[in-house]
């Protein structure tokens, strides 16, 4: 046995149940909340709006809403994935089973991975009837929602490992992850600020992400396609490198 | 080969620093019922939480079947099957999909006949569409049990297995035991009740504060260290222990009707003979005479005293 597909599945599928016992919430949840920002920025606020860079205000948030949901979900699914069964304690099953660390890894990351893809898809579906979007490079799309969903759920995967209780299980995702994300431009055009804080909006890589995101529709965005590329492929390092770390440590979660 | 589990210079030592578990030397026979029998904070579950791959060792090795258990720990890990000491189950899965998942994660396709007569083996089947947090701590118990049968390991290690458990269960669990064994499971149990490895161990090994203090036959070890207990049902209650009685050091029982020697029954002078003798020539008389073997549970006691003295001194 070179790799344990079957157990891989396991978890896989069994990740993904628990993620259809809450099918109706998920669905309906982005559902709603796209509603929701369509009727307050897109209609409200956006009807006062200027187009940006000849993009309609309502169509300009659709890549930015997209990402910030896939963030929220991803990191939360992926996080609390793990977290789970290290807190009731049946992750003794996963640990004495003939699976790699690897291969754990890939199952659980691969399943809320999945829900992240499926959100952020349910989102573009539902923003048809508000707006006319047209997506200038659907592939690119495609391809940058996948590698994102897999580097978000592999940050919400060492969330779930560092994390030792509920409250931590929260702590990053509210304190770093939501306010990064809420300044990242997904509601604006980090042009529209003024020169000092567009300074500092560069520091922050959730611009890159949502930039480049919004490239691949619009064929523009606030920094290059290729500063995006870079940015999501460093993010992605990172986390492969920290995971591997605390898997050959064996890092919280054996003894 | 006949060991099926070899165990090498095992050493834990926790985070905290605490030693857990100190040079264990121990090899396991393919087939065999092995009881490790040591008081709570011995060091049981810490050596097969390494056996299975949950806890790091600090130093050794251990071979399963074979099969370096970290080098090669997809072969090692396919034969063992665990039931660990807690009841820990995800309270919202049913029975027999955490069953069926737990297959899954040994690697194993699916067989549902197999399952099934599992389910049945075990008193499950009615409940296979339970969750399990609708079971009784009983059933949870035996569902943990088809859950690390379900992949059919070659051995199973059975943590505390009937600790907090009614008699009616213990019974079933030891049935089950033995029902394994027959189809050539290798079983290796912890336990601190005495009676357990009693009546289900083929060896026994002793473990405390970390040390595996003494690994023997189940028969070898009562009969080695087991002592007897004579005791004389006599005609006339006596008052006190006649002096010409003393080098034996008996003492009365029953409000004098009985006069109580412990003797080693290995010895090579027991001194039962002698004690009659003298007794028939002092024209003591008894009506009636038996004697009973010391428990595990006396040898056990004796035995860990004698190492915390010896740890002591
Ligand atoms: N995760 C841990 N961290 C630190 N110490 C531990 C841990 N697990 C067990 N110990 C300690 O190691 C010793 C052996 O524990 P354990 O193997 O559970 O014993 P037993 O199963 O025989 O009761 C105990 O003193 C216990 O407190
Ligand atoms: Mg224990």
């Amino acid at each position: 046995m070179m790799m344990n597909f079957r157990g891989m599945s396991a978890i896989y599928a069994f990740e993904m149940a628990r993620f259809g016992r809450t099918f109706w919430t998920s669905l309906m949840l982005p559902v709603v909340t796209t509603a929701l920002y369509f009727i307050v920025f897109g209609s409200a606020i956006g009807s006062r709006m200027s187009d940006i860079s000849g993009v309609p205000y309502g169509a300009f948030i659709v890549p930015g809403l997209m990402m910030l949901t896939m963030f929220s979900e991803g990191i939360s699914n992926a996080s609390f994935g793990i977290y789970m069964p290290k807190w009731t304690g049946t992750i003794y099953e996963m640990l004495s089973a003939p699976l790699s660390a690897t291969e754990l890894l890939m199952a659980y990351v691969g399943a809320a991975a999945t829900k992240a893809v499926l959100i952020g898809a349910i989102i573009f579906g539902t923003v048809h009837f508000f707006v006319d979007v047209e997506v200038a490079h659907p592939a690119a799309m495609v391809g940058f929602m996948l590698l994102l969903a897999v580097t978000l759920c592999l940050f919400g995967f060492i969330i779930g490992l560092w994390a030792q209780s509920f409250e931590q299980l929260q702590v990053v995702p509210m304190l770093i992850v939501y306010p990064l994300t809420f300044l990242g431009g997904a509601f604006y055009s980090i042009d529209m600020l003024p020169p000092f804080w567009r300074s500092v909006a560069l520091f922050n890589p959730v611009v890159y992400l949502i930039s480049g995101f919004r490239w691949t529709f619009f064929g523009q965005g606030d920094v290059s396609p290729m500063a995006s590329m870079v940015a999501v492929a460093l993010f992605l390092i990172l986390c492969l490198s920290a995971v591997f770390w605390v898997f050959r440590t064996g890092y919280r979660l054996k003894q | 080969m006949d060991n099926i589990l070899d165990i090498r210079g095992l050493g834990k030592r926790y985070a905290g620093g605490h030693r857990a578990l100190d040079d264990v030397n121990l090899q396991i026979r393919k087939g065999e019922i092995f009881a490790l029998l040591g008081p709570n904070g011995a060091g049981k579950s810490s050596l097969i939480g390494i056996c299975c791959g949950i806890v790091t060792p600090s130093e050794g090795q251990v071979l399963v079947g074979g099969h370096d258990h970290q080098k090669q720990f997809r072969a090692a890990r396919s034969m063992i099957g665990l039931v660990p000491q807690e009841l820990l189950t995800d309270a919202f899965e049913r029975v027999v999909v955490t069953v069926n998942f737990s297959r899954g994660l040994f690697g194993k396709p699916k067989d549902p006949a197999y399952i099934e007569q599992l389910l049945k083996d075990l008193s499950l089947w009615d409940k296979r569409h339970a969750k399990m947090m609708e079971l009784s701590g009983g059933m949870k118990r035996r569902a943990m049990i088809a859950k690390a049968l379900s992949h059919e390991p070659d051995i199973l290690f059975l943590d505390e297995p009937t600790a907090g458990v009614d008699v009616e269960l213990r019974r079933d669990m030891w049935n089950m035991v033995h029902r394994l064994r027959e189809r050539g499971v290798t079983i290796i149990l912890t336990t601190h009740y005495i009676e357990e490895a009693e009546e289900m161990a083929d060896r026994v090994g002793v473990i405390t504060g970390g040390k595996l203090i003494l690994v023997e036959e189940k028969q070898a070890l009562m009969q080695k260290l087991g002592r007897k207990t004579l005791t004389l049902n006599l005609a006339e209650p006596l008052e006190r222990v006649p002096d010409a009685l003393a080098p034996w050091n008996v003492r009365l029982g029953a409000g004098g009707y009985e006069l109580i020697y412990d003797f080693d029954s290995q010895a090579e002078a027991t001194g039962v003979p002698s004690l009659l003798r003298q007794m028939s020539d002092m024209g003591m008389a008894f009506k009636d005479l038996h004697t009973s073997q010391s428990s595990l549970e006396d040898i056990f006691v004796g035995l860990v005293h004698q190492d915390r003295h010896g740890g002591d001194a």
